[in-house]
């Protein structure tokens, strides 16, 4: 008896382990990769020294409050440093290409079809007096031959996959007609027509509401689950990163502060500064 | 290491320099009776259209009066009528601006209309209206000019009165306890002088060319007075054969609006808050 | 029982423009808030609450409704009248920065409301940097200008500002939800410190249920327009009673 469950038990460890190796092996294509990045806006130093990786269908959570650099540091992966923002050290890997040394026009390549980039406020990166199919169709049309009638079909049917329940509406609508939540989760509907690899969210949920926050989360998890997209989520809501993250990265100053899996850190934090983070969020007693 | 991208910032420089420009032919003006090394209106026959010499550095015009002194001279009429022009329509204008944003309802409809009343004409030509009514002399001139001139300013006040009147922290100054006299003086006023300067500023140059072309055409200034825009009307004859007597006031109009365009444009970039300029 | 220092009864706000159907923002709220009390509304955004502020702050019209500061009607005062009221009546804005005037110090912004009420200018220079003191932030920032100090400090000096004048009453108007939690947490210990200290009541406007729990005494629960619950948070949350209130605290992640 003893023995026969002690075998099982041996048994179903082997399992995991093979298991786990087989996933980690699948997994362990890693998608995106900063080498010890400094990024300077003019004469001042953002970020010093920061080091991660993504691996594919990874969400990855850059925590940090403001001023501490997060949103710089995946702007620059996009080359959205503006006029006076440079990577000045290090580099940022994409699929053997060092993103802060390519040409624009390598760049514009690039995003859409592999990188893509939502704002804190979708709502506003729409225009205002094109509808929601226009705007999508001329996305796609950048980077591949297609017809809008295809691309309606295939928002269509991505829209209705994330849970919308009149796809062909929202396409006919205009960005005035959505609510705030509503042109987010579009936002994120519409980067993912062109299925890319790495999607950076800078803050998508901090200006809506808890209720239509919690739907932009289930989107974002739904978007990795289909297409196995990693995802970076810029955010200063721990809940969020805690809903969502698997590994997660904790940003003072422009400096690492702690990296690891989600779970540990938010359990058993190192640093002085984490354990202070997550004390001053105040946490509902249910 | 990366290569910088980043532009070096002259403007300080600028700033300094056009501003010192402008200053300077502000004083010159001022002083320009000290200046002359001749009597501007004293005719002398003998040295009629005489060429440019180390005597008369600009020559001479047609009754033999010193070009130099007279474009010195003339500096006094062409800015100061220029200055006080841009300054009264500017005071005008904006405290038109600021009612009208403050108080609303009616009185904002009303006053509008009439300022969209004086935008309707064509600048210039209603100018030149309301001058040969009035009569020529420069201050009717710069009446005719701030006539169609004040509506600008008050378009401008206005707008920039009604964002600052949905800012936050005027709500906060009246949660304090603030008078509406104190709300405008203390905290509108203030944050809209900057746009409202800047306007001015630029508009310098183009008072200066209208207050002169009125001038040309016997509306403003009239002979024998030194005025660049009478005396280039005055002497425009004489362009073939002597042009030194017409393109000496000429290029005195175009220093001086170059002088204070440049200023205006300089003084707008300092004030853009994308220089962190307050 | 205590008397209210606070009331509203029955506040309608119905907005009309020409063209549109009336838009009802508020209808029939009502509530009293008691002296010393932390009373929270929380709600989404559109559900009327900053529309609520408004009117208490008599920035708006009510439709319908009046209010009661220490038992005065105040639904009707306009102009110099309020100086009165604002005298008992004092609000902390959402963003810090934008709510002091980007042209003069905040020393400047606290003594304005001294002098306004008749303190002479030296005396309010160094009330304004005692009440600086008092929000734990050095003399030196009565010299600096809002743009040049951490949203935090300046929050710290708009809540100077708010109580130079001893308020009964203090209107918190998400006054913390643009900070960084760090800094939400400090702000909110000195509210409590604060509030002790000067005997005054706060009314808590927020859109964060678990803050409010941490934080508040009682709460309101707006959602378009209404007060759909009310009770103490702990009850609330624990025990909704509205579907929209069970959906909201199912939301917190």
């Amino acid at each position: 008896m003893m023995r026969n469950e002690n075998y099982e038990a041996g048994a179903a460890n082997d399992m995991n382990s093979r298991d786990r190796i087989l996933k980690d092996k699948k997994n362990n294509r890693e998608i995106l990769c900063y080498e010890q990045v400094d990024i300077c806006y003019g004469e001042k130093q953002i970020i010093r020294d920061c080091s991660f990786s993504v691996q594919s269908g990874e969400i990855l959570g850059i925590v940090g409050e403001s001023g501490s650099g997060k949103s710089t540091l995946i702007r620059a992966a996009m080359g959205l440093l503006g006029n006076t923002g440079v990577v000045t050290r290090g580099d940022i890997w994409y699929q053997g290409k060092d993103l802060p040394d390519l040409s624009e026009k390598e760049m514009r390549k690039l995003c859409g079809p592999e990188l893509a980039y939502i704002f804190q406020e979708a709502g506003s990166s729409f225009c205002p007096i094109r509808t929601i199919l226009d705007q999508m169709y001329e996305s796609v049309k950048e980077h591949q031959k297609t017809t809008k009638a295809q691309v309606r079909d295939q928002a269509e049917e991505l829209l209705s996959r994330f849970g919308f329940q009149d796809p062909g509406r929202i396409l006919k609508s205009y960005p005035f007609e959505l609510s705030g939540g509503m042109k987010q989760r579009v936002g994120i509907a519409a980067a993912m027509l062109l299925n890319p690899k790495v999607l950076f969210a800078d803050e998508p949920t901090s200006a809506l509401d808890v209720t239509t926050q919690k739907q932009v989360v289930e989107e974002m998890l739904m978007v990795r689950e289909t297409f196995g997209t990693s995802i970076l989520l810029v955010t200063h809501n721990i809940g969020v990163v805690r809903a969502t993250a698997d590994q997660m990265l904790v940003l003072k100053d422009g400096k690492r502060v702690e990296y690891g899996a989600t779970g540990d850190i938010l359990e058993n934090p190192q640093s002085e500064y984490t354990k202070k983070l997550l004390s001053a969020v105040p946490v509902l007693r249910r | 290491m990366r290569k910088q991208k980043v532009k070096k910032n002259h403007l300080k420089v600028r700033l300094i320099i056009f501003a010192t420009l402008a200053a300077a032919l502000i004083i010159c003006a001022f002083f320009s009776e000290h200046l002359c090394p001749y009597d501007p209106y004293a005719q002398d026959l003998s040295i009629a259209k005489a060429v440019p010499s180390p005597e008369h550095l600009l020559g001479t015009d047609r009754y033999g009066r010193d070009m130099l002194s007279r474009v010195i001279a003339g500096s006094k009429t062409s800015i100061y009528s220029t200055l006080l022009l841009v300054g009264f329509i500017n005071l005008f204008g904006s405290a038109i601006g600021i009612l009208c944003a403050w108080v609303g309802s009616w009185l904002d409809s009303l006053l509008m209309r009439i300022s969209d009343l004086f935008l309707a004409f064509p600048g210039l030509v209603f100018a030149l209206a309301v001058a040969a009514i009035l009569g020529g002399g420069v201050q009717n001139a710069i009446i005719a000019l701030a006539a169609i001139s004040w509506p600008k300013y008050a378009r401008v006040a206005r707008s920039q009165t009604l964002a600052q009147k949905e800012t936050v922290y005027l709500r906060a100054a009246r949660l304090s306890g603030c008078s509406t006299f104190a709300l405008i003086t203390r905290h509108i006023i203030p944050n809209i002088v900057g746009p409202i300067l800047v306007t001015a500023m630029l508009d310098i140059g183009t008072m200066m060319m209208e207050l002169a072309g009125l001038s040309f055409l016997g509306l403003g200034a009239k002979p024998p007075a030194a005025e660049w825009g009478s005396m280039m009307s005055d002497t425009r004859n004489l362009l073939a054969t002597h042009p030194w007597v017409t393109l000496a006031p000429g290029f005195a109009i175009l220093i001086s609006v170059m002088i204070f365009n440049l200023l205006g444009d300089t003084v707008r970039d300092w004030l853009d808050p994308e220089n962190g300029g307050r | 029982m205590m008397k209210p220092v606070l009331q509203a009864e029955k506040l309608t706000k119905i907005f009309k423009s020409r063209g549109r159907e009336p838009y009802t923002a508020v209808a029939d709220v009502s509530f009293s808030l008691f002296p010393g009390e932390k009373l929270a509304i929380i709600g989404e955004s559109g559900s009327g609450k900053t529309t609520v502020v408004n009117m208490i702050t008599r920035l708006l019209d009510p439709t319908e409704g009046k209010i009661f500061l220490e038992g005065e009607e105040i639904t009707a005062k306009k102009g110099r009248q309020l100086k009165e009221t604002y005298k008992k009546l004092q609000m902390v804005f959402q963003s810090p920065v934008e709510s002091f005037d980007p042209r003069r110090t905040l020393g400047d912004g606290i003594a304005e409301s001294l002098i306004n009420n008749g303190m002479g200018r030296q005396d309010a220079r160094q009330e304004a940097i005692r009440l600086l003191g008092l929000c734990n932030l050095a003399p030196e920032y009565a010299d600096r200008y809002p743009g040049e100090v951490s949203g935090g400090q300046c929050q710290r000096a708009a809540i100077a500002r708010a109580i130079a004048i001893n308020p009964r009453v203090l209107i918190l108007d998400e006054a913390t939800s643009a900070l960084d939690v760090t800094v939400q947490e400090d702000i909110l210990k000195l509210l409590t410190e604060l509030k002790d200290k000067l005997d005054m009541s706060y009314l808590f406007i927020c859109h964060d249920i678990a803050l409010v729990q941490n934080f508040c005494d009682r709460v309101l629960v707006m959602y378009q327009g209404r007060i759909v619950e009310e009770g103490i948070p702990d009850e609330v949350i624990r025990n909704p009673k509205e579907e929209y209130t069970r959906n909201l605290i199912a939301s917190v992640l």
